[in-house]
């Protein structure tokens, strides 16, 4: 169990990288605190597979350090750092069963046999694969392959931390969901420090207490998922998270005071220096159709069951609104609230707004 | 109910005729030669099983069966344990993927007949240039067409040398079809080298391998040109393994009745071990 610190991390898979383009990840400066339940989130292609493989010990990066409780591990290998991992696509090892699939990594480090089993069982128990110990393992489902993954790096209890690589794409949803609750109820369990990358917002948001949000190869935010949600730190955190994405809709700025196609917009609180290119944030969740606001002219509006997303046309901009009751026909024109206290500006891409305490 | 169609039946016709005319037909001659005897003139006399009892019973079969057994076994503990050595030896990406690729491949390009010449002249004790080195710069008396422990080697590495590359190629392609999460999960797992070749690297080449020596040892046991241009089956009879033996019965002493039953018994030798060694290879797959 450790405290793992990334100082200054960069890495490029190329040998000599020339600018910040050529930087899978262009730098990272992270605590992960023992015993915190993490989710890595962001879009296909951002670095989270490469951050992972650093701190696993699978890729050394280009420069930087990463620590285990201020210890140098940068150099070290994956079996030396006392980790665990799970991958995307079930990794089994098919000539063994599944208890020797689950013993294997405990065996490879001289555990006691009795204590092979217990954890093992133990394991087995959790994941419910304890009926099919004595099977082989390359025969099962592919559900079944990934609970076993998952299950070698649950098995050994004195890891630094556990790390999974969207390990449920290839699960099944209805199991998905229970597979995510087993992983969050072990994690409460265990209190290892867990680390779970994905792309999927709903699994970041359901199994971490923090979530850090990556895009291109650098961190945009840190934060529980409610404030990722109701306080973006970056337009693209606001764009990826919530379904509809916040509304992000170009904006003036006078006098400390924002406007939108003319109209003064009030905002959550003071916003500071202004150069740059300058827009608003405003969840849809925060947008009501008013008597009087931004005018704008119905799209379409899509009913997911619960509300209603009304997508309206404000000039040449969309903006959507969350409805609970009746949504205007399309092609109606109707006039758009910003709550105030959810509305901010981000300059270049980052809120500049200070909420007014 | 569905329909049964029999029109699919027509568009086997082709390949059955094929098989019929390069197959089956020669095989039900000399099957038919192998019950009867002739002394010529086209004139055949019903033999029964004598042809087949008196193989079997000849210690010339005995010998020369016995000879393609230890053939086969040597070449294969040696070509698939070296092949698989020299897979995992090579590099799985970069520049020198093709260069090995190439280099591996160039053996099995060469005729048969030429590999046979090739090694002949290699060896020869007084210009070949493993001949001449062997006798003359390292003063070993090497002389193939007179001891026949040095025959034996030469036919051996010969090959050694013409075959390990079908090994190498297709555990080579076993070998760059694991994904790499399996290596990095080892890793992880702290699996130790022999661990990660007996758990992944093994099972994951299984099914080339079994390819690889099914077609090994049906090449190896059926082998003739190499050794017959290489030795003749000489000194002796020493290297007269069972296809060059059964070409000196049925050609050489135009003995057609033994040499066609010993043909059919040699083939069916080869299609039980194949089929015994393919079944237990492959009794675990779903």
């Amino acid at each position: 169990m450790a405290k793992i610190t990334l100082q200054d991390l960069r890495h490029s898979y190329m040998p000599n990288p020339a600018g910040p383009q050529d930087y899978a990840l262009k730098q990272i400066d992270l605590d992960w605190t023992d015993g915190g339940a993490y989710a890595l989130l962001g879009p296909s292609g951002c670095g989270k597979s490469t951050l992972l493989n650093i701190i696993s010990g699978l890729l050394v990066p280009s420069q930087g350090k990463v620590l285990f409780d201020g210890k140098d591990v940068t150099h070290l290998p994956p079996d030396q750092r006392n980790i665990a991992q799970v991958f995307q696509f079930p990794v089994i090892y098919d000539t063994m069963t599944v208890y020797d699939n689950l013993a294997f990594p405990l065996r490879n480090r001289g555990v006691a046999a009795q204590r092979v089993d217990a954890r093992v069982r133990e394991i087995a128990v959790m994941l419910e694969l304890d009926d099919v110990l004595k099977r082989r393992a390359a025969g099962l489902t592919p559900d079944a392959k990934q609970k076993i993954s998952m299950g070698r790096g649950l098995v050994r209890d004195d890891v630094n931390v556990v790390m999974f690589d969207e390990p449920l794409t290839v699960i099944d949803p209805a199991l998905k969901w229970k597979l995510r609750s087993k992983l969050k109820e072990l994690h409460q369990k265990v209190a290892v420090t867990m680390i779970y990358v994905t792309h999927d917002q709903t699994e970041a948001l359901t199994f971490a207490d923090q979530v850090v949000v990556m895009q291109d190869g650098e961190v945009v935010q840190i934060g529980t998922p409610v404030e990722l949600f109701e306080r973006p730190a970056h337009t693209f955190v606001g764009h990826f998270i919530g379904s509809p994405g916040m509304n992000v809709l170009p904006c003036e700025m006078r006098d400390g005071a924002a406007f939108f196609q003319g109209a003064p917009v009030s905002l959550a609180g003071p916003t500071k220096a202004t150069t740059g290119r300058t827009e608003l944030g405003i969840r849809p969740e925060y947008v009501t159709l008013a008597d009087a606001g931004i005018p704008a002219t119905v799209h379409k509006a899509a009913d997911l069951g619960r509300h209603m997303v009304v997508e309206a046309r404000a000039g040449d901009h969309t903006i959507n609104a969350v409805v609970e009751d009746t949504a205007p026909a399309q092609g109606d024109t109707v006039h758009l609230a910003f709550a105030q206290n959810q509305t901010r500006v981000y300059t270049d891409g980052w809120l500049t707004t200070e909420d007014a305490s | 109910m569905k329909t049964v169609n029999q029109r699919a039946w027509f568009f086997v016709l082709p390949v059955l005729l094929l098989v019929a005319f390069n197959a089956l037909v020669p095989l039900m001659t000399v099957v038919n030669y192998s019950v009867q005897e002739t002394f010529g003139d086209n004139l055949f006399f019903w033999h029964g099983v004598g042809w087949f009892e008196d193989v079997l019973r000849s210690e010339r079969f005995h010998a020369a069966l016995g000879r393609q057994l230890l053939f086969t076994f040597l070449i294969l503990i040696i070509e698939v344990p070296l092949g698989v050595a020299i897979a995992l030896a090579m590099p799985r990406k970069g520049f020198w993927v093709p260069v090995c690729l190439v280099l591996m491949a160039l053996p099995l390009l060469i005729p048969w007949n030429v590999v046979g010449a090739m090694w002949n002249i290699f060896t020869l004790p007084d210009i070949g240039l493993a001949g001449y080195t062997l006798n003359e710069v390292l003063g070993i008396n090497y002389n193939m067409t007179q001891s026949p422990l040095a025959a034996w080697i030469t036919i051996i590495v010969m090959d050694v040398w013409h075959w390990t590359s079908l090994v190498v190629l297709l555990a080579y392609a076993g070998l760059i079809s694991i994904p790499d999460a399996y290596y990095q999960a080892a890793k992880i797992d702290g699996a130790s080298n022999w661990s990660v070749f007996r758990y992944i690297q093994l099972p994951k080449m299984k099914r080339v391998l079994t390819i690889a020596i099914l077609l090994r040892f049906m090449d190896s046991f059926n082998i003739y040109t190499e050794v017959f241009v290489l030795t003749g089956g000489g000194p002796g009879n020493s290297t007269t393994l069972l296809s060059i033996d059964l070409v000196k019965t049925a050609l050489g002493q135009f003995d057609l009745g033994p040499a066609a039953a010993m043909s059919l018994i040699y083939f069916l030798v080869t299609l039980l071990v194949s089929w015994v060694f393919y079944t237990v290879m492959t009794k675990d797959e779903p």
